[in-house]
Parts: C-alpha cells; structure tokens; sequence
C-alpha cells in the first residue's frame, strides 16, 4: 500500500529536519565517514561507582562519547554494560561519580529529562509496546515533540490533525528506511523478533536523538539480520550525524563498526581506544580469554 | 456488496487514518446510526413491534445506552491505560450526586440551579477531579494493589452520600429525585425523548473516545500499559499519562452516572452505585474487550441481554423458571465466560468481531 503526502499541510519551517535528513540519506547513502568525527565530547563518564547493596555494578569508571562517533562497550556478562546505559540514561543514580551530557552535569536525573534532552535507546530484551501496532510504537516515540492538548485531540479537529499528519510524515520515512512497511499496522507483539528490534530501532530513531544508545541491537539475530542492521545503524550514524554508543558481544560487529571501543571487567574499565588498540591489549584478551593462574 | 478492501486506495494520511478505513465499515456505521436517530423513533411512532413498546425503550435500550458509556470510560482506564480500578461505581455516584447539588442550586455558597445539562457536564468534571486525586496512588503501586486502593474509594463515597446529608439536600429517607430534564427548553419526559438524548451523549462520547485513544494521548496511555519502563525512556511522564487517563475516565463515567441518575432512574439512593454497579461495569469491559471502544458496547448489551433472555425465553418455550433460578443462571454464566474469556480470548467479542472480519475479507473465495 503506497500512501503519498498531504499536500500544503507542512510549512517549510515546520517540517521536522528529520524528514529531510532520512530523503538526503536514501539519495546518498555512501556520505563520507570521516568527516563526522571531531574531538568534541558530547557525553562524559567521570569516576560513576553504581552498586546495589553489595554487589559492586561499575566502580570508578570514566571514559568519554565524541559527537558523531560510533562507541562500543563490550566486556564479559556481568560486566556492567548494560547499568552503564541505565545509569547513562537516568534509570539509575550513580552513588559516585559524574556525568556531563552537552556541558551539563548531573548526578541524578529521571529517565524522562533524559528523554527530553536528546537520549534514547533501545533494551537488550526487546521492550516495545506489544499491543501497539509498529506504526504506533514509532509515533509513540514522537511524543515529546508533540503539543497540542487534549482539548484538540479529543475533538481530532485543526491543529491535532495537521500535527498528526506531520509526524505520520517523518515516521513513514523512518519506515522506509528500515523497509517494514509491510507491518506498519501489525501488533508487534506478534512479529518475529528480529523484526520487533528494527521497529524498536525506528522507535528509538523517531524521538531524534542526538546520543543513541543500542543495547545489543544484534543479539540473537542471523548472518543476514546482522547485516541489515549494520548497515542501518551505520547509515543512522553517518548520514543523520548520531551519535551512537553500543553494546554488542559480536566482535565482528564491533570491531568493523566502532570508531573507538571501552572495555569493562567486573565493572572496571580495563582498555579504551580503536579496535585495533584495544584488541591487541594483553588485558583485554586475559579478560576474554582467561589467564593461567 | 463484498466485503473487502479491494480497489479502496488511501491517498493522504489523513484518510489512512480515519476510524474506519473501509468504506463497507463507514457504511455499516452511518445505516447504523441512521436506524438508531430516525429508525427507532419512527418505528416507535407507528407502533412497529417490537418499538412500539415502551418496555424496549426503557427497561432495555435506556439502560443499554447509558452503561455502554460508562463501560468505555472504564476502558479507558483499565483497557487502554491498564490501571485496574474498582471504584467505577462510587465515580458514577459522584457524578449523579455532584449534578444533583448542581442542579437543585447551593443556597451556602449562592448558587442557583443550573441547567440540567449544565448540571451533568460538571457532575463529570467533578468526578474527573476526584478521580485525579484516587489516581494519584497509580503513581506508586500497580496491579491488585491499586485495584484495592480503589476499592477504598468504593466504600468512602457509598458511605459519604448515605451519611453526609448534604449531598441529598437533607432528605430523610435519603433518596433524591432529579430535577426536570429541560434541554434549551424541551422537557425529556417520554421513554423515547429520553432514549434520543441518551443517544446524542453516546455518540458524542465515543466519538470523543475513539479520538482520544487513537490520537498522541491514546499512545501514552497505552504505551504506559504495555511496559511504563520503556515508556518513560521514550518521554512519555507516566504521571500526566496516568491521572489523565484517570481524569477522562471518570468524567465519562461520571457523566454515565448522572445520566443513569437523571435520565432512567429519576428518583435513586446511593445502594444504585454499589460495588455491585463497579463490578459489573468491570465484567462489561472484560467480556466486551479491553482495549476496544466497539468491545464497551458489546459488553454492555451482553450483560444486559442475558438476564433478560433468561427471562423470557423459558417461559416462551414453557418451562417458565423461579426468580432464584434465574439469578443463580446469571451468576453461573457470567462466572464461566468470564473464565472462559479470560483464558481462551482476553479481548473479549470485539477480539472475535474482529477475527469475524478477517474471515469476511475471505469470503466467499478463500484463495
């Protein structure tokens, strides 16, 4: 089912960047790579010690995003990737430690200001809407940017319907580029999984954040999804200019993705640099590959 | 004609998104409506069985109406925003007294009788704003735990409006009849004058309804439904999401309540929204479908169809059975389906008028 654009409803200025952004991507999918990367910090991680009662999650870890790198975080199960994320994110409150996201500091935060700021991101377990169709995930993922109250909504008249319309907009463009438009109107608890983490992808995309946090978008996927999703979060990076930090256990993956790689063992930050550094480092493969005692 | 989607292409969004994309729906709905708005008077006019009795209209259409309305702003809460609550009944209470007070005029604070339109309107809103304060535990506890905190709410307004003499302008007895039903000057006093403002309310109800839960509003209430972790890592403030969701809600409710009150009680007392009106609007939402504006209708007829087919139909097939018999029946079929539903469907018949339609779509060349 092809469905084209309102006509007159969007002026030029009001028409969300993304749109346009997604239409340049498909145009010019090969942008060069190395222009995006600068040595500005967009978010960084000073000194965070997370730990819930005893059990010691990240103790005394920094490390640093640049604006429009790709970051992996890799490290063995248990090594507090994933509460790095949560803690990035606001869902924890470090007890220690400091994080500056875009010159501002904070300690502790709700994941809604997050949100608000410009991070999102997607889980490890997918964690969509399940009785929501695709379409509504993603548009759910719009909420932030939309404002007009319930008054109009409730009447669906004017304003809410030019609004609507709008960011139906950008999300078609969202879901032409991860190519699922044959489910936009499936309840996503009922697709296959690799399927639900492309849409939790859109979901994540359709917010426009500036820091994108990908919790293992390839886990248990196949030679062919993986790719697909490669390629996605590759040109999500390059032509959209996000920043993106990831983790992933496919060294594969991370090795030919990232830009620079940090390292966590039992919460500690054990390496930091390019692939290449970090894969030679002799801690790095004790960690993965265990010492002889 | 067919029913398929064959040779119906959308063209903007705005027509991919309306209620009922398929032109044979759009159809269905306006026959219809059409029927309800001019049929039924009309066929009642001339007598036409079985519209020309006035039990139909009353004791049956009435009730039907007027719960199908309270069923949705109870979907609303626990359908779509998955908030379970208990105290339905006692937000249709606040809502009938709150028009009655409205109504009748507060001479302690100057305030003279409103119109009774006026009246229902701010019974809701008044309903909305005690629902806001009842939501507001949503924010801490979930599941069986808030359904419980709203079954306080149950219990304190059942006992408000018996003992607080206020509420029913000092009456003895402690029943209260409503005001004259005059809308800009026509007196609703016929069952059918009735039945058509019932009607209007309805409809504007689940139209507004049907915007809410498909428009930005809808998504965060259900977005907090299907995983409130996710939701706020999305953006969405899980408390503007819950107690507006609380706030609409009740204010349907608490309209369906004044309307229950005004319109087909007349005269009531505060045991006409017991636990037992919550409970039951709790099984209209569950056998008719959670999550579903049509299901809140179904529901509704259902529970109230049974106990009437009950009846009827064994004294029309001669086995006439005792008023216990029939109680009992009631309460042994709505506890199986329920079961059953709950088991084999948790979407309730909206879920199978659905699956209906994909079978539809097929038929009669299932290739």
């Amino acid at each position: 089912m092809s469905v084209k654009t309102e006509m007159p409803v969007a002026p030029a200025e009001t028409v969300p960047s993304l749109a346009m952004v997604m239409a340049e991507a498909e145009r010019r999918p090969e942008a060069d790579a190395r222009q995006r990367l600068t040595t500005e910090v967009l978010l960084s991680v000073e000194g965070v010690s997370l730990s819930f009662g005893g059990v010691k999650a990240i103790s005394d870890a920094s490390f640093d995003i640049r604006k429009g790198e790709i970051r992996a975080i890799i490290g063995p199960n248990g090594a507090g990737k994933t509460s790095m994320l949560n803690v990035i994110n606001g869902f924890y409150f470090p007890q220690q430690g400091v994080i500056t996201f875009k010159g501002e500091k904070r300690r502790e935060m709700r994941p809604y200001f997050a949100a608000t700021s410009g991070i999102s991101r997607t889980f490890q377990n997918v964690a969509l809407f399940k009785g929501m169709t695709t379409l509504d995930n993603m548009m759910a993922g719009r909420t932030l940017k939309m404002n007009k109250g319930l008054f109009w909504q409730a009447l669906r008249v004017g304003p809410a319907v030019a609004e609507e319309i709008r960011h139906r907009e950008v999300v078609e463009r969202l879901i032409d580029f991860l190519e699922i438009q044959h489910i936009r109107k499936v309840p996503v608890g009922k697709l296959p999984y690799g399927l639900q983490k492309r849409v939790e992808l859109g979901r994540a995309l359709a917010m426009e954040p500036e820091l994108l946090l990908l919790d293992e978008p390839m886990a248990g996927m196949n030679l062919e999804e993986k790719e697909d999703m490669s390629r996605f979060v590759l040109t999500i990076n390059q032509s959209l200019g996000t920043t993106i930090a990831l983790i992933e256990h496919d060294m594969g993956v991370v090795m030919d993705l990232s830009d620079r790689v940090v390292v966590l063992e039992y919460g500690r930050k054990i390496a930091d640099g390019t692939p290449d550094e970090v894969k030679s480092d002799p801690k790095v493969i004790d960690a993965y590959l265990g010492v002889s005692h | 004609m067919l029913y398929r989607e064959t040779g119906q292409f959308k063209s903007t969004y705005s027509a991919d998104m309306g209620i009922f994309p398929l032109r044979q729906d759009r159809n269905a709905l306006f026959v219809l409506l059409a029927f309800a708005f001019i049929g039924v008077p009309l066929l009642a006019h001339f007598h036409v069985w079985p519209f020309g009795s006035e039990y139909l209209l009353r004791a049956i259409l009435l009730p039907f109406l007027i719960l199908s309305m309270a069923a949705i702003g109870v979907n609303i809460l626990i359908g779509y925003c998955g908030q379970i609550s208990l105290g339905s009944g006692a937000f249709m209470a606040i809502g009938a007294y709150m028009a009655y007070k409205f109504g009748t005029g507060m001479p302690e604070i100057g305030l003279p009788p409103l119109p009774v339109l006026v009246s229902i309107l701010l019974g809701g809103v008044c309903s909305a704003l005690v629902g806001i304060l009842f939501g507001i535990p949503s924010l801490r506890i979930k599941g069986l735990y808030l359904a419980v905190a709203t079954l306080a709410a149950q219990f304190f307004f059942d006992w408000v409006f018996l003992r607080v003499a206020w509420f029913t302008n000092y009456a003895p007895s402690g029943s209260v009849s409503a005001p004259e039903l005059n809308v800009f000057g026509w007196v609703v006093n016929e069952p059918l004058e009735r039945y058509l403002l019932c009607l209007t309310f309805v409809t504007v109800f689940a139209l507004i309804a049907k915007n809410l839960v498909r428009g930005n509003i809808g998504r965060q209430w259900m977005a907090i439904r299907d995983m409130d972790i996710a939701a706020e890592l999305m953006g969405i403030r899980p408390f503007f999401a819950k107690l507006s969701a609380f706030a609409v809600s009740s204010f349907i409710v608490g309209v369906a309540g004044a309307l229950w009150a005004f319109v087909y009680l007349g005269a009531w007392e505060p045991l006409a929204f017991s636990i037992d009106r919550s409970l039951q609007l709790l099984f209209m939402v569950i056998i008719g479908g959670l999550g579903s504006i049509l299901g809140s209708f179904l529901g509704a007829g259902f529970i109230l169809i049974v106990p009437i087919m009950l009846n009827l139909v064994p004294s029309e097939l001669g086995v006439p059975l005792s008023t216990e018999t029939i109680s009992h029946l009631e309460f042994i079929i709505f506890g199986s389906l329920i079961c059953f539903l709950l088991i084999k469907e948790p979407h309730g018949f909206a879920r199978l008028v659905t699956l209906m339609k994909e079978k539809l779509r097929l038929w009669p060349f299932p290739y």
